[in-house]
């Protein structure tokens, strides 16, 4: 048996090990695979933001892409430096009022964090008391609404010539570190006594409510949670794009994150990395779906562009169809089930077996 | 201020010209409406795919029509044939095996189709848009007592109104109907009075995705710029009409759609310094009617059973 | 002094006159039964006392730790539930997919004092809190025989158990009061006469008070110090268990009119 201070000790050895690839691929791998991997990361941000309402609350929101907008402009807005904002800002100049702020990025970061919880906790009175559907369909409405004000607000967002000019981020050990203080802060949060009040409501709202969990507190509180990560992953994605742009956070962005909580299992924290994992790569490695390919000198006419986005609509749908529970379901990853894996690695065989 | 030279400037012709473009908004959406209310009233899910049937049923008509040279009337008919297909289609593949599942799988399952359908037209049709082709008479303008509108406006109201009399009479007096609203009061009940209930869900898909063909052909002819995205935006605004008029209910969808297509010509019309936020228009509205009107206007109260 | 009292309390879906003109008195220590034949309305008070249906008229008034008379009615299940009222469901409702033990731990979230803050960085208040959660609930489950099954998940039990295990939850909150929606139902004449024994133990124990609702009348006869009998949402008739057995209108109700 572990005991739980061991297991601390393991957890942050494994995150100091991860440093240490990070850096590794900061250092030694091509702009490209950094870039592949730091998108993996800031999608496992946001896949957990997701998670959070929609795996453990069990509120089906489908919001994450306004709340990344905001982050996301949040960083755009404050990080360019100030002197080159007359050239972004061509057209419409920027509002007297906050053309002189200049914020740095763990600053913006935050400051995006914070404002789409607000807006969260702003939207979330009307909408949280609506279930299912209802609510997917009313906080997809309000990610478009954000994305409506942004295009119109041109003298704050440059409206829909997006930003350009953010100082670029391309660092893994930075964005590694972002992402290692999600994971922990919602792993502590969903471990907590108010993520077993999460997971009450999920189970079963009426009968959370009769243990004296207050349903409107509790739902809100996973929603600014999840908006507050949305926000600053949203940050990070802009900062790695090096611009922002309403179209970037069209609605259908969501469903990346849909598809990653869906395949890692909702409800997992664990599985949300792993989800991330597999779908960004897999994503790209889609890529070569959208290239004409030669197969022994034959040219496939299949392969277009196009092909890459009809290959993972299907994905999701083949995922909630026969698999529906996703790799990890409810589960999680542990030190416990990791050694008694590595005593014994085919004994999970057996295991189903004896339960057959 | 500009409110007001925009009042001003409103000669009584423009105030028609509106009223007309609002008319036939608001009986496209109904058109459309019908589907997501009849779906949800038997199967309690939203088919986000609604509105890429409809752009799929632009698409058979732009192909029929342009690309194989089929008499438009023929192509008309083949086209809400081949949609009324593909809804029961969908249906079977992305929902049915679903039937047991929870009710968030079946809503992912129905995001994936709505999904998938977008992005293979974007990959067969290309991403272009193509133009919606002229048809005779219809597309064309006309001068009634001195306002420009196009023909279709007249006939989209008029068409919406028969079909939805047809409907009517179809879920108030056929035996299929009858077990339609069978199905939508109580699934189990309808079970076991040995309603065939597989057989009804595919008919109310046929039915809703039949007449979102009948809106998306009348769609092409008035806004002739079709692409592999056309229908996601009135897919949710029409979703949401059917919120307004109350789920379930045929009659509420098509208020629902009106009031909807009215009031986003009329805010534009009035405030223009709002045409910006015409898409913000419909979600306030679905935040506002569920805020203190959940059931819809004509939705009747239901409490949960505890 | 009573601990539960409605006044007049009526509840109307649509044009369904659910419960009518509802008087109950519970007194603090007393195990008062509800019963009465199918849709009188008996789930119906329950709701409206817990919180889950506003009432259309009339009053819920409960009588808090302090002696303080309140009035519950139109407030939110929650915080009903943290002035000391806990209840089960007649389908039980447990939150199937969590273990035993999770079931029950949730149960004391209510009276968390730290924020969600402090909670998640573990900061020392919220550690100690967490700490004697756990005590406590292991003490419980230790007590009624429910900590070697405290891993297993709560829908794999066998359906006795899942009914037991729902009074252990309810109980976990600390109530005062106790609502019991249809304990025994589904139970052999063996479970019953367990369940009986169990209700009267923890009556005594934690200083409950228990109203529940039943079908079963040999538990209800032998465990009730008074019974309120309820038809087409009205009070027919009130009193110890011997008046209610030889009421006419009490049978003509269960048996119908000859």
């Amino acid at each position: 048996m572990l005991t739980d201070k061991k297991k601390i000790i393991l957890t942050l050895l494994a995150l100091v090990a991860l440093f240490g690839v990070a850096t590794f691929i900061q250092t030694e791998m091509d702009s490209y695979i950094r870039r592949i991997v730091n998108l993996c990361l800031i999608y496992a941000i946001i896949g957990l933001s997701m998670n959070l309402t929609n795996g453990f609350a069990g509120q089906f929101s489908l919001g994450q892409a306004g709340f990344m907008a905001i982050g996301a402009y949040a960083v755009g807005i404050f990080t360019v430096p100030v002197d080159l904002r007359p050239m972004v800002f061509y057209a419409t100049p920027m509002n007297p009022a906050i053309s002189h702020i200049y914020l740095s990025m763990p600053q913006a970061l935050l400051l995006g964090g914070l404002v789409a919880a607000l807006v969260a906790g702003l939207i979330g009175a009307p909408v949280l008391r609506l279930r299912g559907d209802y609510l997917a369909i009313a906080t997809l409405g309000f990610s478009e609404i954000i994305r409506i004000l942004i295009t119109n607000a041109s003298s704050i967002t440059n409206g829909a010539l997006g930003i350009k000019g953010i100082p670029a981020l391309n660092d893994v050990r930075y964005i590694f570190v972002a992402t290692a203080i999600t994971y922990v802060v919602v792993a502590l949060l969903i471990n907590s006594s108010y993520g077993r009040a999460f997971k009450a409501i999920r189970e079963d709202e009426i009968a959370a409510e009769a243990m004296g969990i207050d349903l409107f507190y509790h739902k809100n509180l996973a929603f600014m949670v999840s908006a507050f990560f949305a926000g600053v992953g949203g940050g990070l994605y802009g900062a790695l794009l090096g611009t922002v742009d309403p179209k970037n956070f069209l609605f259908t962005l969501t469903y990346n994150f849909l598809l990653i909580i869906v395949l890692g299992g909702m409800g997992s924290i664990t599985g949300s990395m792993l989800g991330a994992v597999v779908v960004t790569g897999g994503l790209e490695y889609l890529r070569m779906f959208d290239e004409p390919m030669e197969i022994m000198g034959v040219a496939i006419p299949l392969f277009r562009p196009g092909l890459r986005m009809v290959v993972f609509s299907l994905l999701l749908m083949a995922c909630v169809l026969f698999w529906r529970h996703g790799i990890m379901g409810t589960r999680e990853f542990t030190w416990e089930k990791f050694f008694s894996f590595l005593r014994h690695p085919l004994a999970f065989l057996r295991k189903k077996e004896v339960g057959k | 201020m500009e409110l007001f030279s925009a009042l001003a400037n409103m000669t009584g012709a423009s105030l028609a010209q509106h009223l007309v473009n609002g008319i036939s908004l608001g009986s496209l959406y109904a058109m459309i409406a019908i589907g997501y209310t009849m779906v949800y009233g038997i199967l309690l899910m939203i088919n986000f795919a609604h509105g890429d049937i409809v752009m799929m049923a632009c698409y058979f008509a732009f192909f029929g029509i342009t690309v194989f040279h089929i008499p438009w009337y023929l192509t008309f008919i083949g086209t809400i044939v081949a949609t009324a297909l593909l809804g029961v289609v969908i249906e079977r593949t992305a929902y049915r095996p679903l039937r047991d599942a929870p009710k968030n799988s079946v809503l992912i399952s129905a995001i994936g189709a709505s999904f998938l359908l977008e992005n293979l037209a974007n990959y067969l049709f290309s991403g272009r848009p193509m133009r919606f082709p002229d048809i005779p008479l219809l597309s064309s303008n006309i001068s009634v007592a001195g306002v420009q509108i196009q023909a279709i406006c007249l006939f989209i109201p008029v068409i919406m109104i028969l079909c939805l009399f047809v409907l009517l009479h179809i879920v108030n007096h056929t035996k299929t109907g009858m077990a339609m609203r069978a199905v939508s009061k109580d699934y189990e009940i309808a079970r076991v009075m040995g309603i065939n209930i597989d057989n009804i869900i595919s008919i109310t898909f046929a039915i809703g995705s039949a007449l979102a063909a009948v809106g998306a052909i009348m769609w092409g002819i008035r806004y002739p710029g079709i692409t592999p995205y056309l229908g996601v935006m009135p897919g949710l605004k029409c979703f949401i009409a059917a919120v307004i008029g109350g789920i379930g209910d045929i009659k509420g969808a098509v208020l629902g759609g009106f009031i909807l297509g009215m009031g986003e010509i009329l805010i534009v019309a009035f405030f223009p310094m709002l045409s910006g936020y015409r898409d913000a228009f419909a979600f306030i509205l679905l935040i506002l009617i569920l805020f203190f009107k959940p059931t819809g206007l004509l939705g009747e109260k239901t409490t949960e059973k505890v | 002094m009573s601990l539960l009292r409605t006044e007049n309390v009526m509840m109307q879906f649509g044009g369904v006159l659910a419960v009518n003109n509802l008087n109950l008195e519970v007194n603090e220590h007393e195990i008062v039964a509800l019963i009465g034949p199918n849709g009188a309305g008996k789930t119906t008070a329950f709701n409206m006392i817990t919180g889950v249906y506003t009432p259309t008229q009339g009053k819920v008034l409960y009588m808090d730790a302090s002696g303080k008379e309140r009035d519950l009615t139109g407030k939110k299940p929650s915080t009903i539930a943290k002035l000391g009222v806990a209840r089960t469901f007649q389908n039980i409702r447990l939150f199937s997919d969590l273990t035993v033990y999770e079931n029950v731990l949730i149960a004391k979230h209510l009276h968390l004092k730290s924020n969600f803050l402090s909670a998640t960085f573990r900061l020392p208040w919220y550690r100690k809190e967490e700490a004697a959660m756990r005590e406590s609930v292991e003490a419980l489950l230790k007590e009624v025989d429910l900590w070697d099954l405290r891993n297993e998940k709560a829908s794999s039990l066998p359906y006795g158990q899942q009914r037991h295990l729902e009074i252990i939850r309810a109980l976990a909150t600390s109530p005062r009061l106790l609502l019991l929606d249809e304990p025994a139902a589904g139970m052999n004449p063996k479970e019953t006469d367990e369940l009986t024994d169990f209700i009267r133990h923890i009556r005594d124990q934690f200083g409950l008070t228990i109203f529940m609702i039943e079908h079963h009348m040999d538990l209800v006869m032998e465990i009730s110090d008074r019974i309120y009998v309820l038809d087409f949402g009205m009070t027919i008739a009130q009193g110890d268990p011997e008046s209610i057995q030889n009421n006419q209108r009490v049978i003509t109700a269960y048996l119908g009119e000859d």
